[in-house]
Protein backbone atom coordinates (compact mmCIF):
# COMPACT_ATOMS: atom_id res chain seq x y z
CA UNK A 1 0.00 0.00 0.00
CA UNK A 2 1.45 3.28 -1.29
CA UNK A 3 1.48 6.20 1.63
CA UNK A 4 2.53 6.97 4.98
CA UNK A 5 0.99 5.04 7.51
CA UNK A 6 1.43 6.09 11.00
CA UNK A 7 -0.25 4.70 14.07
CA UNK A 8 1.07 5.57 17.48
CA UNK A 9 0.35 5.59 21.19
CA UNK A 10 1.74 6.59 24.00
CA UNK A 11 1.41 7.67 27.37
CA UNK A 12 4.08 10.36 29.20
CA UNK A 13 3.10 11.63 32.34
CA UNK A 14 -0.36 13.56 31.79
CA UNK A 15 0.35 13.80 28.60
CA UNK A 16 -1.01 10.74 25.78
CA UNK A 17 -0.82 10.99 22.07
CA UNK A 18 -2.81 8.96 20.45
CA UNK A 19 -3.21 9.30 16.23
CA UNK A 20 -3.37 7.58 13.77
CA UNK A 21 -2.81 8.76 9.96
CA UNK A 22 -2.01 8.26 6.55
CA UNK A 23 -0.38 10.80 4.41
CA UNK A 24 -0.26 10.17 0.63
CA UNK A 25 2.96 8.99 -1.11
CA UNK A 26 3.37 12.53 -2.27
CA UNK A 27 3.63 15.98 -1.86
CA UNK A 28 3.98 18.33 1.43
CA UNK A 29 1.76 16.99 4.34
CA UNK A 30 1.74 19.29 7.22
CA UNK A 31 1.41 18.22 10.70
CA UNK A 32 -0.30 21.22 12.36
CA UNK A 33 -1.53 22.33 15.74
CA UNK A 34 -1.04 24.41 18.78
CA UNK A 35 2.30 23.89 20.51
CA UNK A 36 1.98 21.03 22.84
CA UNK A 37 -0.30 19.35 20.58
CA UNK A 38 2.07 16.39 20.45
CA UNK A 39 3.84 17.55 16.51
CA UNK A 40 7.02 16.93 16.93
CA UNK A 41 6.45 14.01 19.41
CA UNK A 42 4.65 12.07 15.82
CA UNK A 43 7.47 13.13 14.06
CA UNK A 44 10.09 12.40 16.22
CA UNK A 45 8.39 8.78 16.31
CA UNK A 46 8.12 8.41 12.91
CA UNK A 47 12.10 9.13 12.30
CA UNK A 48 12.54 6.36 15.27
CA UNK A 49 14.53 8.78 17.65
CA UNK A 50 11.41 8.40 20.27
CA UNK A 51 9.88 4.85 21.01
CA UNK A 52 6.03 5.18 21.81
CA UNK A 53 4.40 2.56 23.90
CA UNK A 54 2.95 0.96 20.94
CA UNK A 55 3.36 2.32 17.30
CA UNK A 56 3.13 0.90 13.75
CA UNK A 57 5.16 3.19 11.03
CA UNK A 58 4.81 2.07 6.96
CA UNK A 59 6.28 3.88 4.94
CA UNK A 60 4.83 3.24 0.33
CA UNK A 61 4.62 -0.38 2.04
CA UNK A 62 7.93 -0.78 3.92
CA UNK A 63 7.33 -1.76 7.73
CA UNK A 64 9.44 0.65 9.34
CA UNK A 65 8.06 -0.44 12.86
CA UNK A 66 5.41 -2.30 14.27
CA UNK A 67 4.47 -4.77 17.35
CA UNK A 68 7.51 -7.24 16.67
CA UNK A 69 10.26 -4.81 14.25
CA UNK A 70 11.76 -1.16 15.33
CA UNK A 71 13.81 0.06 12.40
CA UNK A 72 16.67 2.11 14.21
CA UNK A 73 17.08 5.54 13.18
CA UNK A 74 20.21 5.47 10.74
CA UNK A 75 18.42 2.55 8.83
CA UNK A 76 15.46 4.65 8.42
CA UNK A 77 16.03 6.49 4.59
CA UNK A 78 14.80 9.37 6.01
CA UNK A 79 15.95 13.43 6.28
CA UNK A 80 15.29 15.85 9.05
CA UNK A 81 15.60 18.89 9.56
CA UNK A 82 15.30 20.20 12.95
CA UNK A 83 13.74 23.51 14.49
CA UNK A 84 17.21 24.98 14.91
CA UNK A 85 19.31 24.56 12.35
CA UNK A 86 21.95 21.36 13.80
CA UNK A 87 24.76 21.81 11.75
CA UNK A 88 28.20 20.20 13.13
CA UNK A 89 30.76 22.96 14.25
CA UNK A 90 33.58 21.18 14.12
CA UNK A 91 32.97 20.19 10.33
CA UNK A 92 33.05 23.01 7.34
CA UNK A 93 29.88 23.42 5.07
CA UNK A 94 30.98 21.12 2.53
CA UNK A 95 32.22 18.42 5.58
CA UNK A 96 28.50 19.37 7.04
CA UNK A 97 26.85 18.43 3.53
CA UNK A 98 28.83 15.25 2.96
CA UNK A 99 28.50 14.24 6.20
CA UNK A 100 25.08 12.03 5.26
CA UNK A 101 25.68 11.53 1.74
CA UNK A 102 29.04 9.42 2.23
CA UNK A 103 26.83 7.31 4.72
CA UNK A 104 24.26 6.07 1.90
CA UNK A 105 25.81 3.33 -0.81
CA UNK A 106 26.81 4.68 -3.64
CA UNK A 107 23.75 3.11 -5.97
CA UNK A 108 21.33 4.63 -3.57
CA UNK A 109 22.22 8.67 -4.09
CA UNK A 110 19.73 9.69 -6.29
CA UNK A 111 20.17 13.47 -5.63
CA UNK A 112 23.45 14.82 -7.23
CA UNK A 113 25.85 17.43 -4.67
CA UNK A 114 26.09 19.80 -7.55
CA UNK A 115 21.90 20.42 -8.41
CA UNK A 116 21.58 20.44 -4.28
CA UNK A 117 24.08 23.07 -3.81
CA UNK A 118 23.02 24.92 -6.69
CA UNK A 119 19.30 25.09 -5.89
CA UNK A 120 19.72 26.22 -2.70
CA UNK A 121 22.26 28.62 -3.54
CA UNK A 122 24.89 27.70 -1.17
CA UNK A 123 28.12 26.89 -3.43
CA UNK A 124 29.92 30.07 -1.52
CA UNK A 125 29.79 28.55 1.37
CA UNK A 126 31.49 25.37 1.26
CA UNK A 127 34.57 25.93 2.15
CA UNK A 128 33.34 27.91 5.25
CA UNK A 129 32.77 27.08 8.61
CA UNK A 130 29.30 26.85 10.20
CA UNK A 131 30.12 29.37 12.37
CA UNK A 132 30.07 32.87 10.30
CA UNK A 133 26.71 31.49 8.91
CA UNK A 134 23.65 33.46 8.91
CA UNK A 135 20.69 31.99 10.42
CA UNK A 136 18.78 31.47 7.13
CA UNK A 137 22.01 30.32 5.49
CA UNK A 138 22.66 27.58 8.12
CA UNK A 139 18.89 26.50 7.60
CA UNK A 140 19.76 25.77 4.37
CA UNK A 141 22.60 23.60 4.94
CA UNK A 142 20.84 22.14 6.76
CA UNK A 143 18.04 21.15 4.60
CA UNK A 144 20.60 20.76 1.65
CA UNK A 145 22.31 17.96 4.12
CA UNK A 146 18.73 16.58 4.50
CA UNK A 147 18.23 16.06 1.19
CA UNK A 148 21.63 14.21 0.19
CA UNK A 149 21.10 11.64 1.70
CA UNK A 150 18.43 10.43 -1.11
CA UNK A 151 15.69 10.09 1.24
CA UNK A 152 12.37 8.76 0.51
CA UNK A 153 10.26 10.64 3.43
CA UNK A 154 11.11 13.63 4.67
CA UNK A 155 10.61 15.22 7.99
CA UNK A 156 11.00 18.74 8.61
CA UNK A 157 10.28 19.84 12.46
CA UNK A 158 9.16 23.77 12.22
CA UNK A 159 12.31 24.21 10.36
CA UNK A 160 11.81 28.55 9.85
CA UNK A 161 10.37 29.19 13.24
CA UNK A 162 13.85 30.00 14.89
CA UNK A 163 14.09 32.44 11.74
CA UNK A 164 13.73 36.57 11.76
CA UNK A 165 10.73 37.49 9.43
CA UNK A 166 13.01 37.96 6.64
CA UNK A 167 15.24 34.73 6.95
CA UNK A 168 11.40 32.83 6.47
CA UNK A 169 10.72 34.61 3.29
CA UNK A 170 14.18 33.47 2.12
CA UNK A 171 14.11 30.43 2.45
CA UNK A 172 10.09 29.57 1.77
CA UNK A 173 11.04 30.01 -2.31
CA UNK A 174 13.79 27.08 -1.67
CA UNK A 175 10.95 25.28 0.30
CA UNK A 176 8.76 25.39 -2.65
CA UNK A 177 11.13 24.71 -5.16
CA UNK A 178 12.06 21.61 -3.14
CA UNK A 179 8.47 20.58 -3.49
CA UNK A 180 8.91 20.85 -7.37
CA UNK A 181 12.32 19.41 -8.31
CA UNK A 182 12.22 16.60 -6.05
CA UNK A 183 9.56 14.40 -5.63
CA UNK A 184 10.02 13.27 -2.04
CA UNK A 185 7.12 13.25 0.23
CA UNK A 186 7.50 15.05 3.51
CA UNK A 187 5.74 15.47 6.93
CA UNK A 188 6.00 19.31 7.60
CA UNK A 189 5.22 20.65 11.40
CA UNK A 190 4.19 23.45 11.87
CA UNK A 191 2.11 26.01 13.88
CA UNK A 192 2.08 28.88 11.59
CA UNK A 193 -0.86 28.76 9.07
CA UNK A 194 0.85 31.16 6.58
CA UNK A 195 3.57 28.23 5.88
CA UNK A 196 1.17 25.58 6.30
CA UNK A 197 -1.41 27.75 3.36
CA UNK A 198 2.21 28.35 1.60
CA UNK A 199 3.78 24.79 1.31
CA UNK A 200 1.09 22.14 2.17
CA UNK A 201 -0.88 20.02 -0.02
CA UNK A 202 -2.27 17.67 2.76
CA UNK A 203 -3.04 18.36 6.37
CA UNK A 204 -3.23 16.03 9.61
CA UNK A 205 -4.74 18.61 12.00
CA UNK A 206 -3.48 17.68 15.70
CA UNK A 207 -5.37 18.65 19.64
CA UNK A 208 -4.08 17.48 22.71
CA UNK A 209 -2.46 14.42 21.38
CA UNK A 210 -5.48 13.52 19.06
CA UNK A 211 -5.95 14.00 15.06
CA UNK A 212 -8.84 16.56 14.78
CA UNK A 213 -9.34 16.52 10.73
CA UNK A 214 -6.71 15.45 7.66
CA UNK A 215 -7.30 15.76 3.72
CA UNK A 216 -6.27 18.23 1.35
CA UNK A 217 -5.28 21.48 2.77
CA UNK A 218 -7.73 24.01 0.69
CA UNK A 219 -10.38 22.72 2.58
CA UNK A 220 -9.07 22.95 5.95
CA UNK A 221 -7.99 26.04 5.57
CA UNK A 222 -11.14 27.75 4.98
CA UNK A 223 -13.38 25.34 7.31
CA UNK A 224 -14.22 27.57 10.13
CA UNK A 225 -14.85 24.54 12.75
CA UNK A 226 -11.05 24.07 12.39
CA UNK A 227 -8.59 26.31 14.17
CA UNK A 228 -6.91 27.94 10.88
CA UNK A 229 -9.92 29.87 10.18
CA UNK A 230 -9.51 31.74 13.59
CA UNK A 231 -6.40 33.32 13.11
CA UNK A 232 -5.75 36.74 12.35
CA UNK A 233 -4.30 35.91 8.38
CA UNK A 234 -6.65 33.16 7.95
CA UNK A 235 -6.57 32.22 4.65
CA UNK A 236 -7.52 30.35 1.53
CA UNK A 237 -5.56 28.48 -1.20
CA UNK A 238 -7.25 28.00 -4.49
CA UNK A 239 -5.95 26.20 -7.34
CA UNK A 240 -5.41 26.89 -10.88
CA UNK A 241 -3.70 26.93 -14.12
CA UNK A 242 -1.63 29.57 -15.97
CA UNK A 243 -3.23 30.95 -19.08
CA UNK A 244 -2.22 34.20 -20.31
CA UNK A 245 0.30 36.84 -20.06
CA UNK A 246 -0.62 40.49 -19.95
CA UNK A 247 2.30 42.33 -21.08
CA UNK A 248 0.94 45.90 -21.39
CA UNK A 249 -0.57 45.79 -17.86
CA UNK A 250 2.03 43.09 -16.28
CA UNK A 251 -0.20 40.68 -15.39
CA UNK A 252 -0.50 37.01 -15.42
CA UNK A 253 -4.00 35.49 -15.51
CA UNK A 254 -4.64 31.72 -13.78
CA UNK A 255 -7.55 30.39 -14.26
CA UNK A 256 -9.90 28.26 -12.00
CA UNK A 257 -12.59 26.51 -13.85
CA UNK A 258 -14.35 29.39 -15.80
CA UNK A 259 -13.28 32.18 -13.25
CA UNK A 260 -10.01 33.73 -13.74
CA UNK A 261 -7.65 35.87 -11.66
CA UNK A 262 -4.73 38.44 -12.09
CA UNK A 263 -1.45 38.27 -10.28
CA UNK A 264 1.51 40.59 -10.56
CA UNK A 265 3.20 39.25 -13.79
CA UNK A 266 5.25 35.56 -13.04
CA UNK A 267 7.78 34.30 -15.61
CA UNK A 268 5.80 30.84 -15.25
CA UNK A 269 4.85 28.91 -18.78
CA UNK A 270 1.38 28.99 -19.76
CA UNK A 271 -0.76 25.82 -18.50
CA UNK A 272 1.42 25.65 -15.38
CA UNK A 273 0.10 25.03 -12.42
CA UNK A 274 -0.37 27.40 -9.63
CA UNK A 275 -1.33 28.08 -6.30
CA UNK A 276 -2.33 31.22 -5.05
CA UNK A 277 -3.05 32.63 -1.36
CA UNK A 278 -5.89 35.22 -0.70
CA UNK A 279 -6.05 36.13 2.92
CA UNK A 280 -9.63 36.20 4.56
CA UNK A 281 -9.35 40.34 5.22
CA UNK A 282 -9.01 40.77 1.33
CA UNK A 283 -11.82 40.00 0.10
CA UNK A 284 -15.36 41.55 0.69
CA UNK A 285 -18.46 40.81 -0.37
CA UNK A 286 -20.90 42.48 -2.82
CA UNK A 287 -24.56 41.33 -4.31
CA UNK A 288 -23.65 42.41 -7.86
CA UNK A 289 -20.93 42.13 -9.92
CA UNK A 290 -19.58 45.57 -10.49
CA UNK A 291 -17.96 46.90 -13.21
CA UNK A 292 -17.70 50.07 -11.53
CA UNK A 293 -14.35 49.11 -9.25
CA UNK A 294 -10.81 49.04 -9.31
CA UNK A 295 -11.11 45.94 -7.97
CA UNK A 296 -9.83 43.20 -11.24
CA UNK A 297 -10.48 39.89 -9.38
CA UNK A 298 -14.56 39.23 -9.23
CA UNK A 299 -15.64 35.96 -8.63
CA UNK A 300 -19.13 34.90 -8.36
CA UNK A 301 -19.30 32.41 -4.98
CA UNK A 302 -22.15 30.92 -3.01
CA UNK A 303 -22.08 31.26 0.77
CA UNK A 304 -21.75 27.96 2.56
CA UNK A 305 -21.65 29.02 6.21
CA UNK A 306 -20.69 32.15 8.82
CA UNK A 307 -19.59 32.30 12.06
CA UNK A 308 -18.96 35.26 14.50
CA UNK A 309 -15.44 35.69 15.24
CA UNK A 310 -15.85 39.14 17.51
CA UNK A 311 -18.28 41.56 18.49
CA UNK A 312 -17.22 43.26 15.47
CA UNK A 313 -16.77 40.42 12.94
CA UNK A 314 -17.77 37.65 10.66
CA UNK A 315 -15.86 34.93 8.68
CA UNK A 316 -17.62 33.97 5.54
CA UNK A 317 -16.80 30.78 4.22
CA UNK A 318 -17.43 30.47 0.12
CA UNK A 319 -17.31 28.54 -2.41
CA UNK A 320 -16.67 29.02 -6.13
CA UNK A 321 -18.24 27.41 -8.90
CA UNK A 322 -15.71 25.12 -9.57
CA UNK A 323 -16.05 23.85 -5.32
CA UNK A 324 -12.83 25.63 -4.15
CA UNK A 325 -13.43 27.29 -1.25
CA UNK A 326 -12.84 31.10 0.10
CA UNK A 327 -12.68 32.92 3.62
CA UNK A 328 -13.79 37.00 3.83
CA UNK A 329 -13.90 38.85 6.86
CA UNK A 330 -16.65 41.23 7.26
CA UNK A 331 -17.85 43.33 9.66
CA UNK A 332 -21.10 41.56 11.56
CA UNK A 333 -23.02 45.45 10.59
CA UNK A 334 -22.36 45.11 7.12
CA UNK A 335 -23.35 40.95 7.02
CA UNK A 336 -26.85 42.09 9.12
CA UNK A 337 -27.04 44.55 6.63
CA UNK A 338 -26.52 42.38 3.15
CA UNK A 339 -28.83 39.59 4.49
CA UNK A 340 -25.79 37.02 4.47
CA UNK A 341 -27.29 33.57 4.90
CA UNK A 342 -26.45 29.97 3.88
CA UNK A 343 -26.75 29.61 0.03
CA UNK A 344 -27.10 33.16 -1.03
CA UNK A 345 -25.05 33.69 -3.91
CA UNK A 346 -22.96 36.63 -4.03
CA UNK A 347 -19.32 38.41 -5.47
CA UNK A 348 -16.46 38.45 -3.82
CA UNK A 349 -14.05 41.15 -4.63
CA UNK A 350 -10.20 39.89 -3.83
CA UNK A 351 -8.21 42.82 -3.30
CA UNK A 352 -5.27 41.04 -3.13
CA UNK A 353 -3.92 37.31 -4.05
CA UNK A 354 -0.53 35.83 -3.64
CA UNK A 355 0.69 33.52 -6.02
CA UNK A 356 2.93 30.95 -4.22
CA UNK A 357 4.82 28.67 -7.15
CA UNK B 1 76.16 10.69 42.42
CA UNK B 2 74.25 9.27 39.69
CA UNK B 3 70.97 10.85 38.98
CA UNK B 4 68.45 7.78 39.42
CA UNK B 5 66.18 7.95 36.44
CA UNK B 6 64.18 4.63 37.50
CA UNK B 7 61.23 6.47 39.64
CA UNK B 8 60.72 9.11 36.82
CA UNK B 9 60.39 6.38 34.20
CA UNK B 10 58.11 3.73 36.48
CA UNK B 11 56.19 7.01 37.39
CA UNK B 12 55.80 7.92 33.83
CA UNK B 13 54.32 4.52 32.76
CA UNK B 14 52.05 4.25 35.38
CA UNK B 15 50.71 7.49 34.98
CA UNK B 16 50.01 6.60 31.13
CA UNK B 17 48.83 3.52 31.58
CA UNK B 18 46.62 4.70 33.84
CA UNK B 19 45.19 7.04 31.67
CA UNK B 20 44.36 5.18 28.89
CA UNK B 21 42.77 2.73 31.11
CA UNK B 22 40.97 5.48 32.53
CA UNK B 23 39.71 6.66 29.48
CA UNK B 24 38.48 3.58 28.18
CA UNK B 25 36.99 2.55 31.35
CA UNK B 26 35.32 6.09 32.29
CA UNK B 27 33.74 7.12 29.14
CA UNK B 28 31.12 4.51 29.54
CA UNK B 29 30.37 5.82 32.62
CA UNK B 30 30.72 9.49 32.22
CA UNK B 31 28.22 8.93 29.01
CA UNK B 32 25.53 6.45 31.10
CA UNK B 33 25.71 9.25 34.26
CA UNK B 34 25.21 12.24 31.62
CA UNK B 35 22.26 10.34 29.95
CA UNK B 36 20.43 8.57 32.80
CA UNK B 37 17.65 10.23 35.33
CA UNK B 38 16.87 7.22 37.46
CA UNK B 39 17.46 7.49 41.20
CA UNK B 40 20.69 4.93 41.13
CA UNK B 41 22.56 8.01 38.65
CA UNK B 42 22.94 10.03 42.32
CA UNK B 43 24.45 6.78 44.17
CA UNK B 44 26.87 5.74 41.32
CA UNK B 45 28.09 9.37 40.98
CA UNK B 46 29.19 9.32 44.68
CA UNK B 47 30.87 6.16 44.55
CA UNK B 48 32.32 7.87 41.29
CA UNK B 49 33.10 11.21 43.65
CA UNK B 50 34.33 9.23 47.00
CA UNK B 51 38.15 9.24 46.20
CA UNK B 52 38.03 13.06 45.87
CA UNK B 53 37.05 12.70 49.45
CA UNK B 54 38.17 10.19 51.20
CA UNK B 55 42.33 9.84 52.71
CA UNK B 56 43.98 8.01 50.23
CA UNK B 57 45.32 5.71 53.21
CA UNK B 58 41.74 4.53 53.80
CA UNK B 59 41.67 3.55 49.92
CA UNK B 60 44.67 1.66 50.02
CA UNK B 61 43.96 -0.07 53.59
CA UNK B 62 40.91 -1.47 51.64
CA UNK B 63 42.59 -1.86 48.27
CA UNK B 64 45.27 -3.86 50.64
CA UNK B 65 42.83 -5.68 52.00
CA UNK B 66 40.75 -6.50 48.64
CA UNK B 67 44.05 -7.40 46.70
CA UNK B 68 45.48 -9.75 49.60
CA UNK B 69 45.48 -13.36 48.12
CA UNK B 70 42.95 -14.52 50.55
CA UNK B 71 40.96 -10.98 49.38
CA UNK B 72 37.93 -10.80 46.88
CA UNK B 73 40.25 -9.62 44.26
CA UNK B 74 43.23 -11.42 45.59
CA UNK B 75 41.22 -14.70 45.10
CA UNK B 76 40.07 -14.03 41.72
CA UNK B 77 43.48 -13.17 40.24
CA UNK B 78 44.60 -16.06 42.22
CA UNK B 79 42.47 -18.68 40.37
CA UNK B 80 43.05 -16.66 37.01
CA UNK B 81 46.53 -17.70 37.87
CA UNK B 82 47.87 -13.99 37.87
CA UNK B 83 48.74 -14.59 42.15
CA UNK B 84 48.38 -11.60 44.51
CA UNK B 85 48.42 -7.78 42.65
CA UNK B 86 49.29 -6.14 46.16
CA UNK B 87 52.85 -5.09 45.76
CA UNK B 88 53.02 -5.09 41.82
CA UNK B 89 52.60 -2.03 39.14
CA UNK B 90 49.47 -4.48 38.01
CA UNK B 91 48.10 -3.76 41.70
CA UNK B 92 49.53 -0.10 41.24
CA UNK B 93 47.69 0.63 38.03
CA UNK B 94 44.41 -0.87 39.68
CA UNK B 95 44.45 1.56 42.57
CA UNK B 96 45.59 4.75 40.50
CA UNK B 97 42.54 3.71 37.71
CA UNK B 98 40.35 3.66 41.07
CA UNK B 99 41.87 6.75 42.62
CA UNK B 100 41.51 8.73 39.45
CA UNK B 101 38.36 8.03 38.40
CA UNK B 102 36.72 11.05 39.31
CA UNK B 103 39.40 12.88 37.58
CA UNK B 104 38.30 11.16 34.29
CA UNK B 105 34.50 10.57 34.58
CA UNK B 106 33.27 14.12 35.78
CA UNK B 107 35.16 16.18 32.74
CA UNK B 108 33.75 13.75 30.54
CA UNK B 109 30.15 14.18 32.23
CA UNK B 110 30.05 17.61 31.72
CA UNK B 111 30.95 17.67 28.01
CA UNK B 112 28.64 14.75 27.34
CA UNK B 113 25.69 17.16 29.44
CA UNK B 114 26.87 20.31 27.64
CA UNK B 115 27.19 18.84 24.28
CA UNK B 116 23.17 17.45 25.16
CA UNK B 117 21.74 14.52 23.11
CA UNK B 118 20.92 16.64 19.52
CA UNK B 119 24.40 16.21 17.55
CA UNK B 120 23.82 12.18 18.28
CA UNK B 121 20.35 12.48 17.18
CA UNK B 122 21.61 14.63 14.00
CA UNK B 123 24.25 12.07 13.03
CA UNK B 124 21.78 9.33 13.42
CA UNK B 125 19.37 10.91 10.98
CA UNK B 126 22.18 11.32 8.86
CA UNK B 127 22.43 7.53 8.59
CA UNK B 128 25.85 7.19 11.27
CA UNK B 129 25.26 4.17 12.91
CA UNK B 130 25.54 4.35 17.28
CA UNK B 131 29.50 3.40 17.16
CA UNK B 132 29.69 6.18 13.94
CA UNK B 133 28.46 9.14 15.94
CA UNK B 134 30.40 8.68 18.96
CA UNK B 135 33.71 8.64 16.71
CA UNK B 136 32.53 11.41 14.52
CA UNK B 137 30.24 13.63 16.42
CA UNK B 138 30.37 13.43 20.00
CA UNK B 139 34.42 12.99 20.62
CA UNK B 140 35.33 15.68 17.88
CA UNK B 141 32.72 17.86 20.05
CA UNK B 142 33.58 16.62 23.80
CA UNK B 143 37.27 16.95 22.78
CA UNK B 144 37.81 19.48 25.32
CA UNK B 145 36.13 17.32 28.49
CA UNK B 146 38.64 14.15 26.88
CA UNK B 147 41.72 16.45 27.14
CA UNK B 148 40.71 17.50 30.57
CA UNK B 149 40.00 13.97 31.82
CA UNK B 150 43.44 12.83 30.16
CA UNK B 151 45.78 15.36 31.85
CA UNK B 152 43.89 15.37 35.32
CA UNK B 153 44.48 11.66 35.20
CA UNK B 154 48.02 11.86 34.41
CA UNK B 155 48.65 14.55 36.62
CA UNK B 156 46.87 12.97 39.53
CA UNK B 157 48.33 9.64 39.11
CA UNK B 158 51.88 11.09 39.05
CA UNK B 159 51.35 13.23 42.20
CA UNK B 160 49.73 10.03 44.11
CA UNK B 161 51.75 9.00 47.52
CA UNK B 162 49.17 7.77 50.42
CA UNK B 163 47.46 4.92 47.88
CA UNK B 164 50.97 3.90 46.49
CA UNK B 165 52.96 3.59 49.74
CA UNK B 166 49.69 1.31 51.34
CA UNK B 167 49.73 -1.27 48.58
CA UNK B 168 52.59 -0.31 46.40
CA UNK B 169 55.24 -0.19 48.85
CA UNK B 170 58.61 0.96 47.33
CA UNK B 171 60.12 -2.01 45.23
CA UNK B 172 62.39 -0.25 43.06
CA UNK B 173 61.27 -0.95 39.34
CA UNK B 174 58.06 -2.27 40.06
CA UNK B 175 56.22 0.18 42.54
CA UNK B 176 58.87 2.94 43.71
CA UNK B 177 57.31 6.11 41.92
CA UNK B 178 58.36 9.23 42.28
CA UNK B 179 56.38 10.57 44.88
CA UNK B 180 57.51 7.54 47.61
CA UNK B 181 61.38 8.06 46.31
CA UNK B 182 61.62 11.88 47.47
CA UNK B 183 59.36 10.49 50.60
CA UNK B 184 62.74 8.17 51.23
CA UNK B 185 65.03 10.41 50.04
CA UNK B 186 64.12 12.79 52.85
CA UNK B 187 63.53 9.98 55.26
CA UNK B 188 67.60 9.53 54.78
CA UNK B 189 68.58 13.28 54.59
CA UNK B 190 69.61 12.74 50.88
CA UNK B 191 68.31 15.93 50.06
CA UNK B 192 69.95 16.96 46.66
CA UNK B 193 68.57 14.60 45.12
CA UNK B 194 65.27 15.17 46.82
CA UNK B 195 65.25 18.66 45.71
CA UNK B 196 66.05 17.74 42.01
CA UNK B 197 63.17 15.48 41.91
CA UNK B 198 60.98 17.54 44.08
CA UNK B 199 61.86 20.63 41.74
CA UNK B 200 61.34 18.63 38.68
CA UNK B 201 57.63 17.57 39.62
CA UNK B 202 57.13 21.20 40.32
CA UNK B 203 57.96 22.51 37.46
CA UNK B 204 55.96 19.12 35.64
CA UNK B 205 53.02 20.32 37.38
CA UNK B 206 52.89 23.90 36.36
CA UNK B 207 53.77 23.29 32.52
CA UNK B 208 50.83 20.38 32.39
CA UNK B 209 48.57 23.05 34.46
CA UNK B 210 49.85 25.83 32.23
CA UNK B 211 49.32 23.54 28.92
CA UNK B 212 45.56 22.46 29.86
CA UNK B 213 44.29 26.10 30.70
CA UNK B 214 46.01 27.13 27.27
CA UNK B 215 44.60 24.73 24.90
CA UNK B 216 41.18 24.70 26.42
CA UNK B 217 41.15 28.53 26.04
CA UNK B 218 41.46 27.99 22.69
CA UNK B 219 38.77 25.16 22.04
CA UNK B 220 36.39 26.89 23.68
CA UNK B 221 37.34 30.17 21.72
CA UNK B 222 36.95 28.58 18.78
CA UNK B 223 33.53 27.10 19.09
CA UNK B 224 31.96 30.80 19.72
CA UNK B 225 30.25 31.70 16.30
Amino acid sequence: MSGIEVNLKHCLGDFDLEVDFTAPAQGVTALFGPSGSGKTSVLRAVAGLERTTQGVVRVNGETWQDENRFLPVHRRPIGYVFQEASLFPHLSVRENLQYGMQRVPEAQRQIPFHDVVELFGISALLPRSTARLSGGERQRVAIARALLTSPRLLLMDEPLSALDHAAKQTILPYLERLHDEFAIPSLYVSHDPNEVARLADHMVVLDSGRVTAQGDAAPLLTRLDMPLSGYDDASALLVGKVTSHDHSYHLTWITLQGNRIAVPREDLPVGRHARVQIQARDVSLSLRAHSDTSILNILPVRVIDTRDISPTQVLVRLELEDGQTLLSRITRRSAMGMGIREGMQLYAQVKSVALLT
Amino acid sequence: MAFDWQPVWLTIKLASTTTLVLLIVGTPIAWWLARTHTWYKQALSAVVALPLVLPPTVLGFYLLIMLAPDGPVGRLTETLGIGSLAFTFEGLVFASVLYSLPFVVQPLQNAFEALGPRPAEVAATLRASPWDRFATVVIPLARSGFLTAAVLSFAHTVGEFGVVLMIGGSIPGETRVLSVAIYEQVETLEYGQAHLLAAGMLAFSFLVLMTLYLVNGRITRSHQP
